[in-house]
């Protein structure tokens, strides 16, 4: 198989996670967006793994998965705060930082 | 190769429009619901390329706890369920551009990069997969780094718990 094939599948799913961060409102699609980023991260790790012979990419994927675990707890907490705190899930009304 | 070829391009075609799917549905349990075809799609491209331990892995946490996470957020925030607009902000526009001229520069630098270099899926390739393997390599060369990722993962959901506490 041709190592493009990989490569450009992942900075698609990257690139989709990117639109979706800057795009959406709701705090839990924008985690979710954040999700798809971090797996296209992971497929380009795998399919290094698989070129060079090395295990270190299939452990780093690994590490990447338990990161992404403990960031969409924490983040779920911040969301649900944020909708204790204004009625709503948007991300539009923390705004207190802007200039 | 031809059947691996064919294979990947079912699951990469089905994962394209997934994944668009998440970031374009109006609906929230849908967008969830496509991210589960997103994450199976990228455990089968593990599978694909020998990696079977991260495949389960992945299978296990993020189709297994991650989405389920997800939906229990969408649940409690009591987001809106179907047919409203209001999950995008009015950067869709410049959003569509940013990611567009991203995926233009990351793919012209690939195929650049390695246009020609192929994956050749052998005897060891498939060794390096083994969960025999993997473990082995977590638990010797890489332990530190394990037990630091440990450590942060206890404090990120004792973080959560302490985040999210009503009081």
């Amino acid at each position: 198989m041709i190592m493009n094939q990989f490569l450009i599948l992942s900075a698609f799913l990257f690139c989709v996670g990117v639109y979706g961060v800057l795009a959406r409102r709701n705090g839990v699609l924008v985690l979710m967006s954040v999700e798809l980023m971090l797996n296209g991260v992971n497929l380009n790790l795998i399919a290094f793994s698989a070129r060079l012979h090395a295990v270190s990419g299939q452990v780093f994927a690994l590490f990447i998965i338990t990161i992404a675990a403990a960031e969409v707890g924490v983040g779920l907490a911040i969301v649900l705060l944020i909708y204790r705190n204004l009625r709503s899930p948007d991300l539009d009304g923390v705004d207190q930082l802007k200039g | 190769m031809i059947a691996q070829n064919i294979a990947f391009w079912i699951i990469a075609v089905a994962m394209g429009f997934a994944a668009i799917g998440v970031v374009r549905t109006r609906n929230i349990v849908h967008a969830a619901l496509y991210l589960v075809v997103v994450l199976a799609g990228v455990a089968a491209q593990y599978i694909l390329l020998g990696a079977e331990f991260v495949a389960w892995v992945q299978v296990l946490i993020y189709i297994g706890a991650v989405v389920i996470l997800f939906l229990f957020g969408i649940m409690l925030t009591r987001a809106p369920m179907e047919g409203d607009s209001d999950l995008d902000n009015d950067q869709r526009f410049p959003a569509a551009v940013a990611a567009l001229f991203l995926l233009g520069v990351l793919v012209v630098l690939l195929l650049d990069a390695f246009g020609g270099t192929k994956i050749k899926l052998d005897a060891a390739v498939l060794a390096t997969g083994k969960t025999a393997v993997v473990g082995d390599a977590i638990f010797r060369q890489y332990v530190v780094p394990f037990e630091v990722v440990s450590m942060l993962l206890l404090a990120a959901l004792v973080g959560a718990v302490v985040i999210a506490r009503r009081d």
